[in-house]
């Protein structure tokens, strides 16, 4: 036994460690630059002006793409109002088709778009392979088979596609927000420009790769990178019919007031600051997963993350005390690695905005925790984190954060916690634990919020529609109701 | 007992299943190996067990790679009462423990008196350690003062050898079953909760096991007493094993990846480590012909 004793003393200085397992990105290819995809083609923009998209995690340059001009979105809206003529016409079962030709693609190339929208947005590896992509083909495949039953899904109507729809996406999700835009604006029968985040525009790029491969017709789909510039002269061109657009409120306002009067349909889907609420017979293990999920998950940059956490008094200390050790268990690295729980925050800006809040939340007097968490030296990081000792009043519990920081607050009874998790401008979702069916649907009932989780948070489904109540926004996406808003119904 | 905090189900099986996805890779994987070995209760529980397969089979645990002297014993040897002498005879001064199932293993239904006894002679014929099963029977009849009862009983006919309590899992029915005999087994004294028998399917799973370390962990909690866990019946593969590490490492922490606070129970396992093991140490699979089937 003593042979056997030596082997022990080497092997006792190991550790058990997760060893690095990067996705690799040989078969991924980025483009130097990236033109525009109108009519069908990527074409040389007008405008001259060019940026660069980098990647979060390392701060490298990926590739340049166009800020599209006033000639380059009147060109692609000119593009897709001619393509709108045969596409609303063409048999609704030949547009299915497309769609569900796209949604195959969508999933050969799921690895690839992987990687990409890893390395573009800083999202880990392990989320855009089995949240982003995989939804992202199932929103298409599912509105595909709605493509040529709209006589059924809407009877007596006679429901008629649009014309052009000027979409305009935000950088969390950057290809599951395409999917979700473009899906039943094409099934409906209407023809699109969108604009993909400035931040990140590379998913979409390979989208309108995808769309060639598809042979989709031309101008069905047109492509435009830039910035809010380019964003606002998409919605406010005069050829668009149909506005969508998700992202902060502060901009959907202003899209809502510079469209008065226009007779453009108009669909917002904001910002949020969602209240999980748990109730002290909550299932607590999975109630620490499902807190993990809703705030940490994509960094936080989730319009409906759970960023306040109310909890039942009783078990307050607790659920606290599962959190923190949970919290200690978070991988906070290289995107690209598969054991990766934390990626990078999206671009410099939004890290400031993160910062800039948590900052507020010590000046105003909550407590911090973070736990022992090394960051990389380059690319933008935060710290998972949490906020104790916090009212209602103070702003990071008041302001949607978009980034990895919870407040936790408490309450003593249902009735309190319905006040609490409905005092604020947003409604986009919610997310009740309890072990109790009657009281899951009481405060669903009672929650001014167009989500409610029961016992999990961020599930989604292409058949549940998805929208906000309130500053949330308007119009629902997902499901049935997300046709609604590209069919002329009277 | 039924003011037990309930398992939310889906949640369960989704945290295992991410913990699965885990990657361990080359010096971790082959301490992980190595640890799997030193955790392992290398059973058999057959009808057809002899003094001789006993015997080949301690071989086996005590050194198992011939010519090899890296590879570490077994934790322990687990065979049924009658098999305790031959296990205690070979096992000798090795350090690997002798572990008897008791109390009419697998099945539990038989009388007190009896699991009593039986279990005070495994003991006396050299058994250091107890895998006794508690009475199903009683459990989903609501009877848990019956179980508690028999726990208490039989862990004082331990003595001082160390008491790992079977829940038999895969009777149990739910997740909120499982927690709550975890709970009732702790607390009647168990020095290990065990998952199953092996003889009923299905037995251990990772879900299941998941259930029981956070039923530990908040037994730890609130008592201080640290309690092990070992998961056994169909793991069969070098990459099962470490799962069970994986989620042993991020439930209950790196004080529990040892033999005093976790087991593995399998019987065909062992060869697998070791040829994973060779593996990583020459790059290649070996043939099956250099591992001994004892």
């Amino acid at each position: 036994m003593a042979i056997a004793k030596r082997s022990r003393t080497q092997l006792a200085t190991q550790r058990f460690e997760y060893a690095p397992a990067p996705e690799s990105t040989d078969h991924v290819k980025i483009e130097k630059r990236y033109d525009l995809f109108i009519g069908g083609r990527m074409v040389k923009a007008h405008s001259q002006k060019r940026f660069p998209t980098i990647n979060p995690a390392t701060e490298e340059k990926l590739s340049e793409v166009v800020e599209a001009d006033a000639v380059d979105v009147d060109r692609a809206v000119k593009a897709a109002s001619k393509a709108f003529d045969s596409w609303s016409r063409i048999g609704p079962s030949r547009r299915a088709r497309y769609l569900f030709r796209i949604s195959r693609i969508l999933q050969e190339r799921a690895r690839e778009l992987a990687v990409v929208e890893t390395m573009d947005g800083g999202k880990p590896i392990k989320e855009s392979r089995d949240v982003d992509i995989p939804l992202s083909a199932a929103h298409f495949f599912y509105y595909a088979g709605w493509a040529d039953k709209l006589e059924w899904a809407f009877p007596n109507v006679k429901p008629r596609p649009i014309g052009v729809a000027g979409q305009v996406i935000p950088w969390n999700f950057p290809l599951l927000m395409l999917a979700w835009k473009i899906a039943p604006a094409l099934a409906a029968g209407n023809t699109v420009v969108l604009k993909p985040a400035e931040t990140t525009p590379l998913s979409a790029m390979l989208f309108a790769d995808i769309c060639m491969q598809a042979e989709l017709p031309d101008g069905v789909v047109n492509i435009l990178t830039g910035a809010g510039k380019t964003g606002s002269l998409v919605v406010s061109h005069p050829g668009v019919r149909k506005v969508a657009f998700t992202g902060s409120t502060e901009v959907g306002k202003s899209i809502q007031r510079s469209l008065a009067g226009t007779g453009k349909r108009l669909t917002l889907e904001l910002g949020g600051k969602a209240a999980n609420i748990v109730f002290e017979d909550a299932p607590l293990d999975a109630a620490v997963e499902g807190i993990v999920n809703g705030i940490y998950f994509n960094q936080g940059h989730v319009c409906c993350a759970g960023s306040r956490l109310l909890v039942q008094e009783s078990i307050f200390e607790p659920l606290l005390e599962k959190l923190k050790i949970r919290l200690n268990t978070l991988r906070l690295g290289d995107p690209l690695d598969k054991n990766t729980d934390i990626g990078a925050i999206n671009s410099k800006a939004q890290l400031e905005k993160i910062a800039g809040l948590v900052e507020s939340g010590i000046e105003e007097g909550a407590e911090l925790y973070q736990p022992e968490c090394k960051l990389p030296e380059r690319g933008y990081w935060f710290p998972p984190t949490l906020f104790t000792n916090v009212s209602q009043s103070y702003r990071i519990a008041r302001e949607e954060i978009f980034g990895p920081v919870l407040s936790v607050l408490t309450f003593r009874t249902p009735d309190e916690a319905v006040e609490k998790a409905n005092n604020t401008p947003y409604g986009l979702s919610a997310g009740v634990w309890t072990d109790k069916g009657s009281r899951i649907l009481w405060m669903a009932e009672r929650m001014r919020a167009g989500v409610v989780w029961a016992n999990t948070f961020n599930r989604f489904d292409p058949t549940s529609p998805f929208g906000g109540y309130k500053e949330s926004g308007y119009g629902r996406e997902g499901g049935l109701h997300g046709l609604m808003s590209y069919l002329e119904l009277n | 007992m039924r003011g037990v905090r309930s398992v939310d189900q889906v949640g369960a099986e989704e945290r295992a299943a991410s913990l699965a996805k885990r990657s361990i890779k080359k010096a971790s994987k082959l301490w992980a190996l190595d640890l799997a070995i030193r955790c392992m209760d290398l059973t058999t529980l057959e009808g057809m067990d002899t003094p001789g397969k006993i015997a080949a089979l301690c071989a086996k645990g005590i050194r198992p790679k011939p010519g090899d002297p890296t590879i570490p014993s077994v934790a322990a040897i687990c065979v049924y009462p009658a098999r305790v002498a031959d296990a205690r005879e070979h096992l000798g001064s090795s350090g690997v423990h002798v572990a008897s199932v008791a109390t009419a293993f697998p099945s539990g239904q038989t009388f007190l008196s009896l699991k009593i006894d039986e279990t005070q002679q495994a003991v006396a014929a050299g058994a250091d350690e107890v895998d006794m099963v508690i009475d199903r029977g009683a459990f989903l009849s609501g009877d848990y003062q019956k179980v508690y009862d028999e726990i208490v009983a039989v862990k004082e006919a331990c003595g001082d050898a160390h008491l790992k309590v079977i829940l038999e899992t895969g009777e149990l029915g739910t997740y909120d079953s499982v927690r709550r005999a975890s709970i009732l087994a702790m607390a009647a004294g168990a020095d290990f909760i065990k998952t199953s028998t092996g003889k009923v399917q299905p037995a251990a799973t990772l879900p299941v096991s998941l259930v029981m370390m956070e039923a530990i962990r908040d037994f730890v909690r609130e008592t201080g007493r640290p309690v092990g866990f070992k998961p056994a019946g169909g793991i069969r593969t070098s990459k099962q094993a470490i799962a069970y590490l994986v989620v042993l490492y991020e439930t209950l922490g790196p004080e529990w990846m040892t033999p005093e606070r976790f087991r593995l129970g399998a019987s065909s396992l062992l060869n697998d480590v070791l040829m994973q093991i060779e593996k990583e140490n020459s790059g290649a699979y070996q043939s099956l012909d250099y591992f001994t089937i004892d």
